[in-house]
């Protein structure tokens, strides 16, 4: 564990506790918390009992103290609305996001990654000319847009996926390339800038005079170097495709976190709303903590100097 | 100037200019749209429901068809135009002005107000920011100035990032200690020294946020927390097609593809303004 790690773990740490304190400022900004946690039409007397039973009457420095103390025994807290532990609620829409963001990732590294070294490797010609359009269209597609387009075409027009529900194993596919689709193309552009870089360099002309083919040249040597970029973005895309399932999630009525978050700001479930929002947070700095000690692993030189770059 | 004009000069300028022209389409569409719109968009007539493209009813033809209340697709489309570009165009001000005022002074100021911004611009960053985004309108409450705020003062983080790395490279350049000895004080040096100094990359990181504002607006609105109904919104409008894609298709097309086109054509406009302006930024 070097110095450099060590800081950086500090600094994770010091992003959990700035998110959750975020979250604590948000749910107060409408004035009165309570007003957000009780089922619409409840009387002043219901308000007044809740607001006392969730201490939201208490100073703000002690409500403060509490909820950080209580997300710190990793309590979520007891849904209002559904008067279950919140913990129950959210964890049975799991593995479902997790389901839907692993396919779409693996759909955005597998398409995006070739397609970046592809437009990099063979630059000026024609494959360039026919893939960054790809890249382009990727990058400006709002996500429900390409799930619509993608249920009107696969689903009600050829009938072949289902266009909603998660019932049978091919549900997964739409909304994992309508998810992964934006992922895609910053996976292809940060390839095909990486990889750029690479060839330009002078070890790339010296094993290629050493009569080396191209695929071997690029495969083994190329992305070996320029992965650094690629695993820093990986981090950021797979905390996005979670983000980003909100709105994929209502497009499919696939049974996620997603899904979950939205139906209970409608079902003004705020302490639902909070922990997901609490939870995807973490990940995302989790998340990027990860890759930071992963480029030691890739590049030797982080780990002995400490710090890319 | 002498950068503006060797950027249009500059090759590339010419594959934008279809873009660019597109841009400029949308945005007299949002600005005359109550003179563009065939029909007022909120009209509703209950005979004339679901209509496809090109149909007639009591003597109007819907080009665009109607929705499941009637109302002409064509005119909503073309009003839904403003809230795009209005919401965009606003939060990016707000944004813009927050941030970059931040990063300006944790730059120059440098110690304790320089660690507290950049440690707060961390952890903005590390929350999903549509997340945020959803919680906070959720909290305070859709609507046009909602949205505006709450997209405002969660995007700043971007600008800040480059403003501050901007006036760090500036801070120590001999006209800024001129300035300094001739008397200037800090919001006068600041604004009239440095900010024009590294105004360029900021314009840059602005239009490339721009897109990404049109396509929260979208999506927000798409989940109900953004512009209300009866006002026309591209993003509410293709929620309620989402329901009708077996019987009306036309009514999530034609907003989607405006929604697409736009994006696309700021993404574009965009990228040409970074590699002009920033040429460190092709190679990254």
């Amino acid at each position: 564990m070097s110095r450099y790690l060590l800081g950086r773990a500090a600094q994770s740490v010091l992003a959990v506790f700035g998110v959750m304190t975020i979250v604590f400022v948000i749910m107060r900004l409408s004035g009165d918390p309570t007003l957000l946690l009780v089922p619409e039409g409840a009387t002043r007397e219901q308000i007044d009992a809740l607001r006392a039973q969730l201490g939201f009457d208490r100073p703000i420095a002690v409500q403060y103290a509490d909820y950080l103390w209580t997300l710190g025994r990793l309590d979520l807290g007891q849904s209002v609305v559904q008067r279950l532990p919140v913990w129950r609620i959210v964890g049975e829409r799991i593995p479902y996001t997790a389901w839907l963001a692993s396919t779409a990732l693996a759909f955005s590294v597998g398409i995006g990654i070739p397609v970046g070294v592809a437009t990099a490797v063979w630059r000026g010609t024609l494959v360039e000319r026919a893939l960054m359009p790809l890249v382009l269209v990727g990058q400006s597609m709002p996500t429900f847009w390409s799930g619509i387009l993608l249920i009107m075409l696969f689903g009600v027009g050829l009938g072949w996926l289902p266009t909603s529900g998660a019932d049978d194993w091919r549900a997964v596919i739409m909304p994992a390339v309508a998810l992964g689709g934006l992922s895609m193309a910053t996976f292809a552009r940060i390839t095909r800038t990486a990889v750029m870089e690479e060839l330009g360099k002078d070890y790339v002309r010296a094993i290629r005079a050493k009569g080396v083919a191209q695929p071997v040249v690029v495969i083994r040597h190329v992305l070996r170097n320029g992965a650094v970029p690629i695993v820093t973005i990986a981090a950021l895309e797979i905390a996005n495709l979670l983000a980003g399932a909100v709105i994929v999630e209502t497009v499919f009525a696939w049974p996620g976190m997603g899904q979950l978050a939205v139906q209970s700001i409608q079902a003004r479930d705020f302490l639902v709303v909070q922990a997901i929002v609490l939870l995807v947070s973490v990940s995302y700095v989790l998340l990027n903590f990860a890759a930071d000690m992963l480029y030691g692993v890739i590049d030797p030189r982080i780990r002995l100097r400490g710090g890319p770059r | 100037m002498s950068r503006i004009r060797a950027a249009l000069s500059a090759p590339g300028t010419l594959a934008i200019a279809p873009f660019a022209l597109l841009l400029l389409v949308f945005t007299l569409m949002a600005l005359l749209a109550p003179v563009l719109a065939p029909l007022d968009p909120a009209r509703q007539s209950l005979l004339a429901r679901l209509r496809p493209p090109g149909s007639m009813a009591g003597g109007i033809t819907f080009w665009l068809g109607t929705d499941e209340l009637g109302r002409d697709l064509l005119s909503r489309v073309i009003h839904g135009a403003r809230a795009s570009l209005a919401v965009a165009l606003l939060s990016v001000i707000v944004s813009g002005i927050l941030g970059t005022a931040l990063g300006v002074l944790a730059g120059y100021r440098r110690g304790w107000v320089e660690v507290a911004i950049m440690r707060a611009v961390d952890v903005m960053l590390s929350i999903p920011a549509i997340l945020l985004a959803i919680i906070t309108v959720a909290v305070l409450g859709p609507g046009f100035l909602n949205l505006v705020l709450v997209l405002g003062f969660t995007r700043w983080p971007r600008y800040t990032r480059v403003a501050y790395a901007q006036t760090l490279g500036q801070a120590g350049l001999p006209y800024v200690t001129a300035a300094r000895l001739a008397g200037a004080r800090m919001p006068r040096l600041l604004l009239r020294h440095i900010l024009p100094n590294i105004a360029a990359p900021l314009v840059v990181v602005a239009t490339l946020e721009f897109g990404l504002m049109i396509l929260f607006e979208a999506g927000l609105s798409f989940l109900g927390l953004g512009i209300q109904p009866p006002t026309p919104s591209w993003g509410s409008i293709m929620s309620t097609g989402r329901n009708y894609v077996g019987t009306a298709w036309w009514i999530a097309t034609f907003p989607g593809i405006c929604l697409f086109l736009l994006v696309l054509s700021v993404n574009i406009c965009g990228d040409h303004l970074r590699d002009r302006f920033d040429p460190r930024a092709t190679i990254r």
